[in-house]
C-alpha cells in the first residue's frame, strides 16, 4: 500500500507541490483524496528530495493542503483490449457509456516509446477517401500522419468524417477502425461524430476518448495518448489497420501552454512551451508502419488554426512533423463549395510513394502535376482579372480562368455522401484537362497524352483543340 | 588545487546519488566530475553528461527517457567524456544521437526503443582485412595512415595513428584480418594502434592547416552549382518553412554530390524520412563511382520522438565522423536536418536549468554554438599532408517561416552560402523552391577558375547574364502588375519570356524524375545555353518586327522545355537546336 502524505505545501493552477515524501519516481502517477472524498489523479513533473511537482489532471478545484496525495509508484497505464472496439471511454480512459469497465488484456503505458527508425516500412499504400482533391491531388497512404488544417467555422468535422466513413484500401479486406480522440470540443460536435459513428455501424470498430469543452483542460494532455496506446494496441497486436482522428489539436497545444505557465517556464512563441514541437512529435510519430507487423497507424489531426494563420505556432510546428496538410479553406467555403479543400497549400509528402502504375493509374502522378498548374494558372489569373480587367486577356488566361471555376465546381465540389473511386477522379481531371490547349499540357508525356486525353481515346483526335496560331 | 578524489568502489569510478529528476534533466549529489564526462544515471545506468556544475551540485542531462527514475538512485561517473567509435563499418550504418546502431537496438528491445542499454558504435562481430601501409622500424606520427581496409566497395578505409598519440617507431606489425578492438600496429613508445579509435564528440579533430576552399561540391542541381554554389569544405544553410524542400535537397545532396563520403543526420526530424534513405539509397547507384550510395554514407537517425539530450549531441557525433573521414583524405560532405532541432533541444535543456533566456527563449551562447559547429568545416591539409575537407549544409526550419528568428540569423552570420527556400515558389510547385534573388554564394567568385576550367570558359558569363535576366523580370513584372504586358515594348516583352524559360526550363529540377534528378555541370552548361541562343535569335527576330507571341510559339521552344528529362539528352538536344534554326530562319533572324 503506498503512503498517503498530507504534505501539500502550494497549490497553482493545475500543480500542486509536495514535500517530505519518500522519492518518487519521474512521471509516476499520482492520486489525490479531496476533503469530500473524491479522486482526482496526476503525474509527476519534476521529483526532487525536497519537493515533488504534480500535475492534476482534472485541475486543482476542491483540493486544499489537508488533501492527500498517494504515489502509485507506476507510471500512467491503459488497460487495452480487443473488447475496447465500440466503447466511449473519457478522456482518462473510464467507460462513460454505460457499459461495463474494459477487462484488460495487457496494462500499456501510454507515452509510447518511439518507433526505432530501422524498423519502419515506409508507407506506400494508398487509402481512397473518396474525396477527389485528396485522392487525386494529396493521396493519403496507409501509416501517414496528414492533418485537416481548418479555421472556426470551417467543415472540418464533416470532411474528418466522409474520410473516416469511406475509407479504404482497393482490393484489401483487412480489418481496420477508427480511433476518436476529443479534445476540448464541445458537446454538439462531438455529438455529430458519435451520431455519424452509429448511423453507419462504424462505431462497432471504433474506440472514442472524449474530453469535451466542459472536461478538465489539463486532461487534454493524456486524452490523445490513450487514444494512441489503444491504436498502437489494436494495430501492432490485433492486426487491424487503424485511423485515428484527433480534434482539436489547438485545445490540446492550449492545454500545453497552461501547464508551460504555471511552471513558470520560459515561453516560447505566442505563450507556447519552447518544447511544443517535441510534444506534438511524440503524438504524431507514433503514426506508422512496422516491418513485419501487420496493422498499421494513420493519422488525422484536425486543427482549428487561430484566425487562420498557418504562422501561428500549433500549425506551424504541426506543419513541420506531418507528413503534409490538407487545407479547409474559407474563401471555398464562402463560395458554398463542399468540400472546401483547396488543393494549393494542401501537400502529401508520401503521395508519390502510394500512386502510379499498379498502385492507382500510371497518369496519375502527371494528372495531379497538370491540375495543380493549371488551377494555380487560373487563380493567378482572376488576380490579375481585377486588375488589368477581362478584355486584356489573352487566350491562354481566359481559357485558363475558365478551367478555375470548372475546377471548382466539378472537381473540387462533391456531395458528402459522394464516394469517388480513383479512376472517377482522374477521369473528372481529364474532363477538365481537355478544355485546354494540348500544347498547355506541359506536365504531360506525349504518350500518356495520347492514351487517356479524351480528344484521342474517343478516336476524335481530329477534334483536339488546336494550338492557337 | 587538489587532486581529483576518486571513490574506492570496485570500478575505481566515482559514484553519487540522484537529488532530483525534471524530465532529461537529472541532479545529482556526491559527484565531482568534470564538465561533459559520461554520468551513468539511475539504476538503469541510463546514459547522461555533465552540462553544469553548481557547487555540490552536478547537472546531468539524459540522453534515454527517465521515468520512474527516483531521487536516491545512484549516478556514476565515467570519468570520460562523450565519444564515438571510428573504425571501418561506420559506413553503411544507422545510428541513434549517441551512436548506438539502431539495429542493434532493434534486435535486444523490439520495434520500439526501450532505454538502458549500452551498445558500441562498431560491431566486433565482424573481421576487416587489413593492408598494412607502414614498415617494421619506420617513424609514425599522428595522424599517418598505417594500413587500409576496404571498407565498401570504393572506399578505402585508412586505418591511422589517433591524433592523441606521441608517435614513435614501429615495432610490431601485423597482416590479415582483425575486429575492430584488435592492436594492429604497436610503437616503441608504447602506444597500440587499434582497427579503430575514440574521439570525444564536442572536440575538433585536428589538422595540419586550413586551405581555401578552391573546388566546387558539384551537386548536380542545377540552380546551386550554376548559381549558388558551394565549395568543398564550404558551410551552406537552407532555411525554409515546413514543406519547401529543405529534406528533399539534403537528399538530392546526399544522392548526387560529388564527396566520397556522406554522413547524413536526421536532426529531430521524421521517422519515415530516415525510412526513406534506407529503402532508397541502397538501390541507387553512386555517378561518380558506380558503387550503390548507401555504401558512402553514414546515417544518424535521431528523430523528433527519440530523447533531446540525444538529440543535441547528434550533431556532435556526425560531425566528428565527418572529420575521421576527412582525416584519411576524402571529401566528406555532412548533411544536417534540421539545425533547428538542434537548437531546440538546446533551449530545452537551458530552460530546464533555468538559464536566462535570449531571444524566443533560445539560451544566450546559441550563436557560439552554431559558429562552432560550423568551423568545423572546411578544407584541410591533415595531419599526414594528406588534402581533406568537410562540407556542412545545414537545414534551419525557422518558425513561421520567418527568417529574422534566432537559428537562421545566427547560422546566416557564419555560412557562406545561402539557398533561401520560399513558400510562395513552394506553392506554384516551383521545385527546388530556392528563390534566386535572395539566395547567394559567397564562393561563386572563387569557384569560377574552376567551372571555366573544368566545364566551360563561358560559364560565368553565362551565369551573370541568367542572373542579369532574372532580376530584369523581376523589375519588369512590377510593371506589368500596374499595366499589363501588352504595354511593354517588345524586346522587354520577349525578355519576360527567356525569363520564364530559365525559370521552368533551368531552375526546375524535379528530384523525382529518374533523368532530371541529376544534371552533370556539362549538361547545365548545355541547357543554359541553348535558353540563351533562343534568347539572342529571338531579340533579333523581335527587332525584325516579327512579334513576341510567334516567337514564343515556336515549337523548338516546346521541345527546349523537354530536353532536360530525355535519357538521349544530347541527340535531343542537338535536335532542337537544329529545328531553332531553321524556326528562326524562317522568320528571317538566322
Ligand atoms: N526538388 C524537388 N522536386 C520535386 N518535388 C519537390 C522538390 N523539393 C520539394 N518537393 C516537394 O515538396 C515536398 C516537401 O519537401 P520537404 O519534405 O523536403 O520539405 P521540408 O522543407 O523538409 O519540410 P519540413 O520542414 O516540414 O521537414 C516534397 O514532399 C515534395 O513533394
Ligand atoms: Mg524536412
Amino acid at each position: 500500500m503506498p503512503t498517503e502524505y498530507r504534505t501539500i505545501t502550494e497549490i497553482a493552477g493545475p500543480l500542486i507541490f509536495v514535500e517530505k515524501t519518500a522519492w518518487v519516481g519521474y512521471g509516476e502517477l499520482v492520486e489525490v483524496g479531496l476533503p469530500d472524498g473524491s479522486r482526482k489523479r496526476g503525474q509527476v513533473l519534476d521529483s526532487s528530495k525536497d519537493i515533488v511537482v504534480v500535475q492534476v489532471f482534472e485541475g486543482t478545484a476542491g483540493i486544499d493542503r489537508q488533501s492527500t496525495v498517494k504515489f502509485l509508484g507506476e507510471t500512467i497505464k491503459l488497460n487495452v483490449s480487443r473488447d475496447m472496439l465500440g466503447r466511449i471511454l473519457s478522456g482518462a480512459g473510464e467507460p462513460i457509456d454505460g457499459g461495463p469497465p474494459i477487462v484488460p488484456e495487457k496494462r500499456v503505458e501510454i507515452i509510447g516509446a518511439a518507433i526505432n527508425p530501422y524498423s519502419r516500412e515506409h508507407p506506400a499504400e494508398f487509402i481512397q477517401t473518396g474525396i477527389s482533391t485528396i485522392d487525386g491531388l494529396n493521396t493519403l497512404v496507409r501509416g501517414q500522419k496528414l492533418p485537416l488544417f481548418s479555421g472556426a467555422g470551417l467543415p472540418h468535422n464533416e470532411v474528418a468524417l466522409q474520410i473516416a466513413r469511406q475509407a479504404k484500401v482497393l482490393g484489401s479486406q483487412e480489418p481496420f477502425g477508427v480511433v476518436f480522440a476529443a479534445m476540448g470540443i464541445t458537446h454538439e460536435e462531438a455529438r455529430v461524430f458519435m451520431d455519424d459513428f452509429e448511423r453507419t455501424g462504424a462505431l462497432r470498430r471504433a474506440v472514442l476518448f472524449l474530453n469535451l469543452a466542459d472536461d478538465p483542460a489539463v486532461e487534454r494532455l493524456i486524452t490523445p495518448r490513450m487514444a494512441l496506446t489503444a491504436a498502437e494496441y489494436l494495430a501492432y497486436e490485433i492486426g487491424m489497420h487503424i485511423l485515428v482522428i484527433m480534434t482539436d489539436m489547438t485545445n490540446y497545444a492550449e492545454a500545453l501552454r497552461q501547464i508551460g505557465a504555471a511552471r513558470e517556464e520560459v515561453p516560447g512563441r505566442r505563450g507556447y512551451p519552447g518544447y511544443t514541437y517535441t510534444d506534438l512529435a511524440s503524438m504524431y510519430e507514433r503514426a506508422g508502419r512496422i516491418h513485419g507487423r501487420k496493422g498499421s497507424i494513420t493519422q488525422i489531426p484536425i486543427m482549428a488554426i487561430p484566425d487562420d494563420d498557418w504562422t501561428h505556432p500549433i500549425a506551424d510546428l504541426t506543419g513541420y512533423i506531418t507528413e503534409g496538410q490538407i487545407a479547409v479553406a474559407r474563401d471555398l467555403h464562402r463560395k458554398a463549395i463542399y468540400p472546401p479543400i483547396d488543393p494549393l497549400p494542401s501537400l502529401s509528402r508520401l503521395m508519390d510513394a502510394g500512386i502510379g502504375k499498379d498502385r492507382t493509374r500510371e497518369d496519375h502522378k502527371q494528372v495531379a502535376d497538370q491540375l495543380y498548374a493549371a488551377y494555380a494558372e487560373g487563380k493567378d489569373v482572376r488576380g490579375l482579372v481585377a486588375i488589368v480587367g477581362k478584355e486584356a486577356l489573352s487566350d491562354r488566361d481566359r481559357k485558363m480562368l475558365e478551367f478555375a471555376d470548372r475546377f471548382e465546381q466539378e472537381f473540387i465540389r462533391q456531395g458528402s455522401e459522394e464516394d469517388r473511386t480513383i479512376e472517377q477522379t482522374l477521369e473528372i481531371g481529364w474532363k477538365l484537362l481537355a478544355t485546354l490547349d494540348e500544347a498547355w499540357l506541359t506536365k504531360v508525356d506525349r504518350k500518356t497524352l495520347e492514351k487517356y486525353h479524351p480528344a484521342h481515346r474517343s478516336g476524335m483526335s481530329g477534334m483536339a483543340p488546336k494550338v492557337p496560331a | 588545487m587538489a587532486m581529483r578524489q576518486r571513490d574506492k568502489g570496485a570500478t575505481g569510478k566515482e559514484t553519487g546519488e540522484i537529488f532530483r529528476v525534471a524530465g532529461p534533466v537529472v541532479t545529482a549529489t556526491g559527484l565531482r566530475p568534470r564538465m561533459y564526462d559520461v554520468q551513468f544515471v539511475g539504476e538503469e545506468q541510463l546514459l547522461g553528461e555533465v552540462i553544469q556544475i553548481v557547487g555540490e551540485k552536478t547537472i546531468i542531462q539524459v540522453y534515454e527517457d527517465t521515468s520512474g527514475v527516483k531521487p536516491g538512485e545512484a549516478v556514476l561517473d565515467t570519468g570520460a567524456p562523450l565519444v564515438v567509435e571510428l573504425g571501418p563499418g561506420l559506413l553503411g550504418s544507422i545510428y541513434d544521437g549517441v551512436q548506438r546502431p539502431l539495429p542493434v537496438l532493434q534486435k535486444a528491445m523490439g520495434d520500439f526503443i526501450l532505454r538502458g542499454l549500452k551498445s558500441p558504435g562498431l560491431t566486433r562481430d565482424k573481421t576487416w582485412k587489413f593492408a598494412p601501409k607502414v614498415k617494421q622500424g619506420q617513424s609514425v606520427v599522428p595522424g599517418d595512415v598505417v594500413g587500409t581496409v576496404q571498407e565498401a566497395k570504393n572506399v578505402e578505409h585508412r586505418i591511422m595513428v589517433p591524433p592523441n598519440f606521441r608517435g614513435g617507431k614501429v615495432v610490431q606489425l601485423k597482416e590479415g584480418s582483425f575486429k575492430v578492438d584488435e592492436v594492429v600496429v604497436q610503437l616503441d613508445n608504447g602506444e597500440q594502434v587499434k582497427m579503430h579509435q575514440t574521439w570525444p564528440v564536442r572536440k575538433a579533430r585536428p589538422v595540419k592547416e586550413r586551405l581555401m576552399p578552391t573546388i566546387p561540391l558539384v551537386t548536380g542541381q542545377r540552380v546551386l552549382d550554376f548559381l549558388f554554389p558551394i565549395a568543398k569544405g564550404g558551410t551552406a544553410a537552407i532555411p525554409g518553412g515546413f514543406g519547401t524542400g529543405k529534406t528533399v535537397t539534403e537528399q538530392q545532396l546526399s544522392k548526387w554530390c560529388d564527396a566520397q563520403v556522406v554522413i547524413y543526420i536526421g536532426c529531430g526530424e521524421r521517422g519515415n524520412e530516415m525510412t526513406e534513405v534506407l529503402s532508397t539509397f541502397p538501390k541507387l547507384i553512386d555517378p561518380y563511382t558506380g558503387a550503390p550510395l548507401m555504401e558512402r554514407m553514414s546515417l544518424i537517425a535521431n528523430t523528433s520522438n527519440m530523447p533531446v539530450a540525444a538529440r543535441e549531441a547528434s550533431v556532435y557525433t556526425g560531425m566528428t565522423l565527418a572529420e575521421y573521414y576527412r582525416d584519411m583524405g576524402y571529401n566528406v560532405a555532412l548533411m544536417a536536418d534540421s539545425t533547428s532541432r538542434w537548437a531546440e533541444a538546446m533551449r530545452e535543456i537551458s530552460s530546464r536549468l533555468e538559464e536566462m533566456p535570449g531571444e524566443e527563449g533560445f539560451p544566450a551562447y546559441l550563436s557560439a554554438r552554431l559558429s562552432e559547429f560550423y568551423e568545423r568545416a572546411g578544407r584541410a591539409k591533415t595531419l599526414s599532408g594528406l588534402e581533406g575537407s568537410v562540407s556542412v549544409v545545414g537545414a534551419v526550419s525557422p518558425s513561421g517561416g520567418d527568417f529574422s528568428e534566432p537559428v537562421t540569423q545566427g547560422t546566416l552570420r557564419i555560412v557562406k552560402v545561402f539557398w533561401a527556400l520560399d513558400t510562395a515558389l513552394r506553392a506554384r510547385r516551383h521545385f527546388p523552391a530556392i528563390n534566386w534573388l535572395q539566395s547567394y554564394s559567397l564562393y561563386t567568385q572563387i569557384l569560377e577558375d574552376w567551372f571555366r576550367k573544368n566545364v566551360n570558359e563561358e560559364w560565368p558569363r553565362l551565369r551573370s547574364w541568367t542572373q542579369r535576366t532574372l532580376q530584369e523580370e523581376a523589375e519588369l513584372e512590377e510593371i506589368v502588375r500596374l499595366v499589363g504586358a501588352d504595354a511593354l515594348p517588345p524586346d522587354q516583352q520577349l525578355t519576360l519570356e527567356v525569363a520564364r524559360m530559365i525559370r521552368e526550363i533551368f531552375l526546375q529540377q524535379n528530384a523525382y524524375h529518374a533523368v532530371d534528378t541529376f544534371c552533370p555541370p556539362e549538361r547545365q552548361f548545355k541547357i543554359i545555353s541553348a535558353i540563351k541562343k533562343y534568347s539572342d535569335l529571338g531579340q533579333k527576330a523581335v527587332k525584325l518586327d516579327v512579334p513576341t507571341k510567334d516567337v514564343a510559339s515556336l515549337k523548338s521552344r516546346e521541345l527546349l522545355t523537354r530536353v532536360k528529362y530525355e535519357t538521349e539528352f544530347d541527340k535531343e538536344l542537338a535536335k532542337t537546336l537544329a529545328q531553332m534554326d531553321e524556326e528562326f530562319k524562317k522568320l528571317g533572324a538566322a
